[in-house]
Formats: structure tokens, sequence, C-alpha cells
């Protein structure tokens, strides 16, 4: 079975945020950029079924400028086989992304594609579950286990009130939530190895796929800030300002 | 204009996000129309109709929406004929995991987690972690919107009384199964909704002393939460986590015990009323949003929070 993993480049989780004075966006000159970490997991996961005889080929997939190479090859030094870059300078919502992802799939023709469940600057939570209903597939999303069998997948989901597992025919998208697994760290000998795994480059336009944005960002602003609180020196002085001073208690 | 609500609920009851979705509706032009799609879920729909705001009651009824797989609530929405300009559930795990599927058959760009309208096509969402509040406008001719339940303030549960029409329920796909379930069961208030939640992170050291934050929890009447550290590393199931990629929670009293304050933790709680910080590092980030900050050991500090209430 062929596993396609999606992934994305984005501002390193570390990093702090900080919005362009003209509040067009948030700053992303010279900051560090690192695989979103869902993705990782993704990738992570695709690696362990293609070790526990599951998997017979892991493809990464990326959509964005020429720097995600990179990205691609830590995906590679992980255990991907081979990777796609669909190259692009624009930045695409989720909506064409998935759009794009599809025309990848009907290329590469996976039995699972593996994204993780949002990525960490947009937050958005939508591509695989976009992709899911573009391609007419089942999903699992949020995924805390992953079991393959018989042509079918047993998902177990992280949900609000607890656990569900669901079961999937193959193929499928799943979404991966923290606690699928921890990604491994890339070895020294498996960085130069992946340097010479294929790498793949196709442009966007060649993929004739409408991915015109929807939405328009009109501002971007920092947070309205909490004023700075005071420290109490004793619980029974904590007490006394929950019932006196916020009334909270 | 007419936006479609798309009701979150256990065939029982109407959770409380779907209120504080209806509220947000009724933030844009037009009428509110609920959509209850699910299995013996007749009561459900009752409720709907009760609730203010609301101006009709779409009923959509199978015994395969019972676990209302993303798979068959998609197809449950697609099979409705109204004209409907915005689609909007909360931004919960359930309206996460199958509003997408909806925003992508109808060739839509989806909005998530919005906590402010601003007019009926532009709406202000957190991104990066709630480090950044983005405003942003749709183009699409339809809006599809999750809604972040605590940035809207429900409207009344009862004195509405709203037609209720039975409607068709689509069809089960065969794709996805339901297998089983397992749900953290818990006498204490609602996490995301509870008036004050007692979380515990990494400090704590270990599931069993969660059980003193359990004592603190029930003489405040309390939720109980944690962050992702307490849960990776096993303490609490999944359920309880607070953050970024948890649930979002904005109570009267939150009160962080044995916590650091990672962003992604932050993200999750920031817009609590008040925020009391218990800890032994001085350091800690989750200082810098407390309103009253406890440096101390917590094994000191919560004991004698518990004598003390």
């Amino acid at each position: 079975m062929k596993i396609l993993v999606a992934i994305k480049r984005v501002i390193d989780a570390n990093v702090k945020v900080r919005v362009k004075p003209d509040n067009s966006g948030v700053e992303t000159a010279n900051v560090k950029m690192s695989m979103n970490p869902f993705c990782e997991i993704a990738v992570e996961e695709a690696v362990r079924l293609k070790e526990k005889g599951v998997a017979s080929e892991v493809v990464a997939v990326s959509i964005g400028n020429q720097q995600c190479q990179e990205t691609l090859r830590t995906a590679l030094a992980l255990g991907a086989d081979k990777a796609i870059l669909v190259k692009t300078d624009d930045q695409l919502e989720p909506l064409a992304v998935s759009k794009v992802l599809k025309k990848v799939v009907e290329q590469e023709e996976p039995q699972m594609v593996l994204l993780g469940k949002q990525s960490i600057d947009g937050d958005n939570n939508q591509t695989g579950q976009m992709l899911g209903a573009l391609l007419g597939w089942g999903q699992g999303t949020f995924a805390s286990e992953v079991e393959v069998e018989d042509g079918k997948t047993k998902v177990t989901r992280e949900i609000d009130g607890g656990l569900q597992t669901i079961e999937l025919s193959l193929p499928a998208v799943i979404t991966t939530d923290l606690r699928l697994n921890e990604p491994r760290f890339a070895s020294l000998p498996n960085i130069m190895k992946a340097k010479r795994k294929p790498l793949d480059e196709i442009a966007l336009a060649d993929l004739g796929v409408d991915t015109a944005n929807r939405t328009e960002t009109l501002s971007v602003e920092n947070p309205p800030e909490r004023s700075e609180g005071v420290k109490v020196e004793t619980v029974a002085e904590l007490v006394d300002k929950l019932k006196n001073e916020a009334k909270v208690i | 204009m007419t936006t479609l609500v798309i009701a979150e609920h256990n065939n029982s009851e109407l959770q409380a996000s779907t209120y504080n979705t209806i509220a947000a509706a009724k933030q844009l032009s037009g009428e509110t129309v609920v959509l209850v799609a699910g299995h013996n879920c007749e009561s459900v729909a009752e409720q709907a109709a009760k609730a203010e705001g609301v101006d009709k009651v779409l009923l959509a009824q199978a015994d395969f929406l019972e676990h209302l797989l993303a798979e068959d609530v998609e197809k449950a929405v697609m099979a409705q004929e109204g004209d409907y300009s915005h689609i909007l559930a909360p931004a919960s795990t359930f309206g996460k995991n199958m509003m997408p599927r909806i925003s992508a058959l109808l060739d839509v760009q989806q909005i998530s987690d919005i906590i402010s309208v601003e007019s009926d096509d532009t709406f202000k969402r957190p991104v990066y972690a709630g480090n950044a509040i983005a405003t942003v406008k749709s183009n699409d001719s339809k809006k599809v919107i999750t809604v972040r339940a605590t940035a809207f303030d429900a409207l009344a549960t009862e004195g509405g009384s709203a037609a209720i029409e039975n409607v068709d329920a689509g069809s089960h796909t065969p794709l996805s199964n339901y297998v089983s379930e397992e749900l953290t069961k818990s006498e204490r208030p609602d996490l995301g909704t509870a008036k004050v939640v007692v979380s515990g992170g990494r400090g704590m050291g270990n599931g069993e002393n969660f059980e003193m934050l359990e004592t603190l929890a029930d003489k405040l009447g309390a939720a109980v939460g944690a962050s992702r550290a307490a849960v990776d590393a096993g303490f609490v199931p999944n359920d309880y986590q607070v953050g970024q990629t948890g649930k979002i929670v904005a109570p009267e009293l939150y009160i962080a015990v044995g916590i650091s304050g990672a962003i992604q933790h932050l993200a999750g709680m920031k817009d609590s009323k008040v925020i009391v910080a218990i800890n032994k590092d001085e350091e800690a980030p989750i200082f810098q949003v407390a309103d009253y900050g406890l440096v101390e050991d917590l094994f000191k500090a919560v004991p004698e929070l518990i004598d003390a209430l």
C-alpha cells in the first residue's frame, strides 16, 4: 500500500510570532521555519506503517515555494521514499490546497493520505476533511491510533467527550492529533541519504486547478493584552482577593 | 438571506455550544434555521424550537445518524433544499470534523473558529495560536463558518416557539462506520462551559495527584482541565486538554496549578475573566497572564486552598 503524506512549512512552533506594524500579516522575514508539528506526526505514522510492513511506499508532498524543498528533505530523512513539490509563490487557502492534493492523489493513487489535523499558522483544521469530501473518501480526523487490516483501517479519534473509534474502507484520509506518536529525530546518515532520494517538482500552473483566493485578510492585529496582575503572598490573601476584589467565589 | 445552524447534540440534549452558535447567527441578517440531524432526537428539536432567536427547526432523523459521522452529516446537510446564505456550526470536534466537507462540496473557503461578526461577510478569527487576530472577508457567495462558542454569549434557552419540520436525512456512506466510544464520565460541569475551571500541568507529577484538584474543583463547582504536558504524560485523558488544539475555555475563574504557561496553553484560556496561577517557579510565563499569582509549592498551596474554601 502506498501512503501519501501532505506536509506544510510554517513558522517554527517555538518562535514568538510578531504582527507587522502595518497590520498586513505577521513577520516572516528572517524567521525560523519548520515542518508543521502535526505534519511531522503524519510523516512518522506513515514511516511506522512502512516499518510494520503495512505500507510499501511513503510519498511526501508539499505545496509552496522553493524553500519547501528543505521541509520535504526533512520528511525524506525521517523515512519517506520520495517527495513531490508543487511549486508556487502564492499562499494557497485550504480549499485550493485540497484541490491540488486531489490532483496529486489521482496521479499517485495512494491507499491512504495522512495529514496533520491543522497547521499552527492558519489554525484552520480543514484540508484533510476537504480532501476527503472532494475524493468521496471516508475520513478519520484527530487520530490517536491507526490500525490497518484487510483493506480497512480502524482509527481512534480524540473528540471533545473522550475517544471515538471508527472503521474506514481504504482508500481513506487520516488527520493526526498530538498523541498518535512521538516523531523521531532524523539521524545524520539518514539526512545524508535523504539528499539522494527523488524530489520531483511540479509547477502549480501545470495542474490546471483554480487556486484563486476566496477570502481577503483585511488586517492582522495583536490580541488584546491582559494587564499584568499581582502576586499574592499567601493562600489566605488569594482567597480574600477572589472573594472581595474579583468577586468570583 | 437565511442562516442554517447545524446543531451539536447527543440525541437527547442540545449542547451548550449550539446556543452560542445561534447567538452568532443572530448577528447576521435574515432568519435563523436550525438543523437537528440525528437518531431518535425529537426532544433535541423541541429544545431548539424553544431557543431564543430560532425561526425554524429542521429535523432529519435516520438510524445511521446516531453517531453523527462526518460523511453522513455531510450528506444530510447537502440534502437540504433551502437556499442558505450562511451555514454555521460550533468549532468543536463535531463541527471541525464535518464542516470542511460541506464547505468543499459547496466550493466555498470555510472561515474557521470566528470570534466576532463584523458584517455579513467579514469576521474576526484568531491565528497563530491566538497570537494574532485576523479580520477576514469572504468573497464566496455562501459562507461556511465554525464559531468559537466562548466568544458569543448564549441567548435564552426558553421562550421561543419555532415550527419543527421533518426533512430528508440523506443516505449512509458505507465508507465509514462507527465502532465504539470511550467517553469520560463526570458529575462535574462541562469543561467548555464551566464558570470555574481548575487545571493541572506537568507539575502535578502524576495522575493520582489530580485527585487533589478534583477536591478543589468540587469545592468550587468547577470543571477539571489540564495542560498538554499533563495529558501527554498520561496523568489524565485527552478530553481534559485546554489549549490551541484542545478545548478553548473562557470561565469566570481559571486556576492554573503547576502549569508553566506555554503559548499553546495560553491560547486556550487567556480569555478567562480572572486567572489564578499557582507555581513554584516565579519565572513561569503563566504569571504574565495571571491576575493573581502565588509562587508556592502546589502540594502545600492546594490543600491550604481546599481548607480555606
